[in-house]
């Protein structure tokens, strides 16, 4: 391989593949993407100056503590709708990147790193360590897709109700363990337009992570086992008991939406092909074979009983593991519910600093929804199907009670993006604040410091 | 050590533990002899745990083979010198190992190692006062905090099957980053972005520490060497610093011992039975071209020598080649000298000894060049095909390839052998002439083997 082609393919690492395919035989084409919505939305809705002011971080301001080229080291690629893709691009303020956007209108926009130097012109800096990748959010993606041995309403790119819970589950036990375990604060969750959930962790000490750090936090995460076609484990939850993060997301989290959730919802147990599935994962013979003489048995007459027969089974089948002399055995529980439940990551994305994600209030052309920001503490509120779309966005414009308004200006105010900017500042105005605190600190002791040094 | 003139001394530190962490070179006298002695034996040292380590053995193993070969190859007979021994060849290699990237990897990585295997056995006392001479930044969890946090401390420990604490377990407070190889299998308790980090589970953050203080020492220690050290030093120690590196602790391959010597006639049978690929290689590619570069003619030409090849046969097998090409009048001025030269017969009339493995691994054979080892150079595909002609089954193939992408060049040597003999190679191939007698013994058994089964039968 040449010099090129290794970078080449190094580049292409970044990109998440299965965005880029597309799917040609999608079944739940919501709307037709129209290019000539989306240089409307990019014309009048898309929240320029919020994007900057977060990847800003605060250097933005005239304080003397500011590092005035911070944003404009940010790479940012876009990929246009003939497919062309523009990686490396930089912006120096705000206006330069809306005037960017707007005269482009990519289909899709991405946030990578920031770099040592500005990666618009990295070419010009010779030597191995002059472009390197310095900061980047720690961030998360995490797709439905990977979920499709486990849900049974849809598969691939299609989510429902049904299955959405997954994601929720996937919320609420990275965001707690973000929080409690690594004890971040700034973490921004967004939906991807599709069929899953972006993280982005923004605190200054997640930013400066190395890639070592980075794997080490995904692999923290990781449970799911995927490709092993000879164990009947999915999950590997470690030896004789299970880690502390790992009983807080079982107790808080996982256990709960398995019980009271996806258990009716995906009718687990219903059907003999999905017991069969369950039964699979207990390693006791004379178990199984009593639950699958019982459940094929009597069919009919539970169907009687007013309880849902999933759960009344699933009761059944706990009695039997916790009554086992076999410590082990209670462990099973554990497994299928992990198995059924736990997050799983993309790990690419976390591990590479330099891994690009898409923006946030991006569209998605496939479904013309608007990648909104989640509110983590009400997650279970949000619901994919109803999120702001470019059609529907435009149609509340075109509202003649709202067109009365006039003046540009408030006309983001007036569509249902509002909620979602709402959600957004939830999250960039304490973020904001921090930084602010943080350079304030710095500033003042670098004063301090050379005072001392004067004196002496 | 007053040898390194230059070095900084420092004064002698109280109550050190049997076990140094090597912050500065010590004032200290040495004899010529013990630089080089002491050196070599530390050598020993390390290449057995790089020995060791290439085999795979498990972490326990080494920590006990590192101790055992400490207590082989370290002992002094005055043992109030045990430390100085310690201090002086440290820094000896030091010196022998800062001189390119490749050897000062070699001796960070196996340093390292022993500084490990030896730390792990000290006692909590004396690691507490090793983790504070090293700079160990964290300060243990207090009483208080612990009780808080036995329950999850408690529960960490039986999720990665480790006992219960005791009423003395010590712990350590450290930021979540400095950790990632404790956070990836979630083996610590993590709390607000601290990681709660058991004693034996800090001797990764102390000997990541030793490991940074050593790198950048060799640095320092190689710019001072390239500098100033190794004009001051030309005739005294350079030449011991600069052979060190390459020296091969194993047996003597210069004469051929067990074996009769080999003539011309049978060199081509020899050649394809129980040549390794690096000398095999050169071999044909001699028959082929009637022409080998220098690197490949001493690679080669040594070998034979040790081989049992004398001078005369030489000068005729290297002639019969080289004429095709040359023609015989530029042979004998050319090349002649550089062949009486190996055996000792021209110049300084030392009799040269074949090349090593490890030497061969570290030559860098430029465009042209034939010599080195195959299994380093060559790229996948030329690897796969020469295996495949030297009779390597493309069942065992698989594990050689494996080895040569861990870059365990001598390993994939030696289960070449084992697989081309079929069998066992428990050594391990360290050095091309060691290869050479070792596969000549097989087949010689085997030979009396099948004449006794026939006398039997008769």
């Amino acid at each position: 391989m040449t010099k090129e082609e290794i970078d080449n393919d190094r580049d292409d690492m970044m990109i998440d593949e299965r965005e880029q395919q597309g799917f040609p035989l999608m079944q739940c084409v919501q709307e037709e993407f129209d290019p000539e919505q989306l240089k409307f939305y990019y014309g009048r809705l898309f929240p320029y100056a919020d994007i900057y002011k977060w990847m800003s971080y605060g250097n933005d301001r005239k304080h003397p503590a500011c590092d005035l080229s911070y944003f404009g080291r940010r790479e940012f690629s876009f990929i246009l709708g003939n497919d062309v893709y523009l990686r490396y691009q930089s912006f120096n303020s705000a206006a330069q990147m809306e005037n960017s956007i707007k005269s482009k209108c990519p289909f899709k926009i991405d946030i990578g790193a920031v770099y040592s130097v500005d990666p618009a012109k990295r070419n010009a800096y010779a030597g191995e360590n002059a472009f390197t990748p310095v900061e980047k959010e720690l961030v998360f993606d995490i797709d439905m897709s990977d979920y499709d041995d486990v849900r049974y309403c849809c598969s691939g790119a299609n989510i429902c109700q049904k299955c959405w819970p997954l994601m929720t589950i996937a919320i609420k036990v990275i965001d707690s363990a973000l929080r409690e375990d690594f004890g971040f604060t700034h973490i921004l969750w967004v939906y991807s337009g599709r069929r899953g959930v972006h993280c982005w962790v923004c605190d200054a000490r997640a930013r400066r992570l190395n890639n070592a750090q980075r794997a080490a936090i995904a692999d923290y995460f990781h449970v799911y086992k995927v490709g092993n076609e000879n164990s009947r484990k999915k999950v590997f939850l470690g030896g004789p008991a299970l880690h502390p993060s790992l009983v807080r997301s079982y107790q808080q989290v996982l256990r709960p939406f398995f019980e009271e959730d996806l258990l009716c919802g995906q009718s687990l147990l219903e059907t003999e092909e999905k017991f069969e599935k369950i039964l699979e994962m207990i390693p006791d013979e004379s178990i199984t074979a009593k639950l699958r003489g019982e459940w094929l048995g009597n069919h009919h007459r539970s169907s009687n009983s007013k309880e849902d027969i999933n759960r009344v089974r699933w009761e059944k089948l706990k009695s039997h593991l916790q009554s086992g002399k076999q410590k082990w055995l209670r462990r099973c529980i554990e497994e299928i519910i992990f198995s059924y439940t736990y997050p799983r990551l993309d790990m690419g994305v976390t591990k590479l600093t330099n891994h690009l994600l898409k923006a946030p209030f991006c569209v998605h052309p496939k479904t013309g929804r608007v990648c909104v920001p989640i509110d983590p503490k009400h997650c279970e509120e949000f619901d994919p199907m109803a999120v702001p779309t470019l059609s529907s966005l435009k149609k509340e414009l075109d509202t003649p009670d709202l067109e009365n308004g006039e003046g540009k200006k408030f006309e983001s105010g007036r569509t249902s993006l509002d909620k979602s900017l709402t959600v957004f500042r939830l999250f960039l105005d304490p973020l904001l604040k921090s930084c602010k605190e943080e350079m304030e600190i710095s500033y003042n002791a670098k004063l301090q410091q050379s005072k001392s040094s004067l004196t002496w | 050590m007053e040898i390194l003139r230059s070095q900084k001394k420092i004064s002698a530190q109280a109550a050190i533990p049997t076990l140094p962490v090597y912050r500065s070179a010590p004032s200290l006298e040495v004899r010529l002899e013990d630089f080089e002695l002491f050196a070599i034996d530390r050598l020993r040292v390390l290449t057995g745990i790089s020995n060791g380590l290439s085999r795979g053995k498990k972490p326990d193993e080494m920590e006990k083979l590192g101790n055992d070969l400490w207590k082989a190859n370290m002992r002094h007979h005055d043992s109030s010198r045990m430390l100085d021994k310690d201090i002086i060849s440290h820094f000896v290699l030091r010196l022998v190992y800062c001189r390119n990237e490749e050897l000062r990897k070699w001796f960070l990585t196996h340093e390292t190692k022993l500084f490990e295997y030896r730390f792990r056995v000290e006692s909590v006392e004396s690691q507490k006062a090793l983790m504070a001479e090293i700079g160990f930044p964290y300060t243990a969890v207090g009483i208080g905090e612990l009780e808080d946090m036995r329950e999850n401390l408690n529960q960490v420990a039986r999720s990665i099957g480790r006992q219960m604490l005791t009423s003395d377990a010590l712990f350590f407070k450290v930021p979540f980053e400095e950790v990632p190889e404790l956070i990836s299998g979630r083996k610590v308790y993590i709390h607000k972005g601290f990681a709660y980090v058991a004693m034996n589970q800090a001797v990764n953050i102390v000997t990541g520490m030793f490991r940074s203080n050593l790198s950048k020492g060799l640095v320092l220690t190689n710019r001072k060497w390239t500098t100033t050290l190794k004009e001051q030093e030309k005739d005294r120690l350079t030449p011991i610093v600069e052979a060190l590196s390459t020296s091969y602790l194993g047996p003597d391959y210069s004469q051929p011992k067990e074996y009769a010597e080999i003539s011309i006639k049978d060199i081509d049978k020899v050649a394809s039975s129980s040549f390794p690929l690096c000398m095999r290689h050169l071999f044909e590619k001699l028959r082929e071209d009637h022409h080998l570069k220098h690197g490949g003619r001493m690679q080669l030409g040594l070998f034979l020598k040790g081989v049992g090849l004398n001078l005369d046969d030489a000068l005729a097998f290297w002639k019969a080649e080289f004429s095709q090409k040359v023609g015989s009048e530029r042979f004998d001025k050319e090349y002649a000298y550089s062949i009486r030269h190996n055996y000792g017969k021209e110049g300084k009339r030392i009799d040269y000894t074949p090349y090593s493995c490890q030497k061969i691994i570290s030559s860098t054979p430029g465009a042209g060049d034939q010599h080195g080892c195959p299994y380093r150079n060559f790229s996948k595909e030329n690897l796969e095909a020469a295996l495949s002609k030297m009779g390597v089954s493309s069942r065992l193939m698989g594990d050689v390839m494996d080895k040569v992408k861990n870059r365990h060049y001598q390993l994939a040597c030696t289960l070449t052998f084992e697989a081309v003999h079929a069998s066992s190679c428990d050594s391990g191939i360290n050095h091309p002439n060691q290869y050479f007698i070792d596969s000549q013994k097989i087949l010689q058994a085997k030979v009396t083997n099948s004449t006794t089964v026939k006398n039997e039968t008769t």
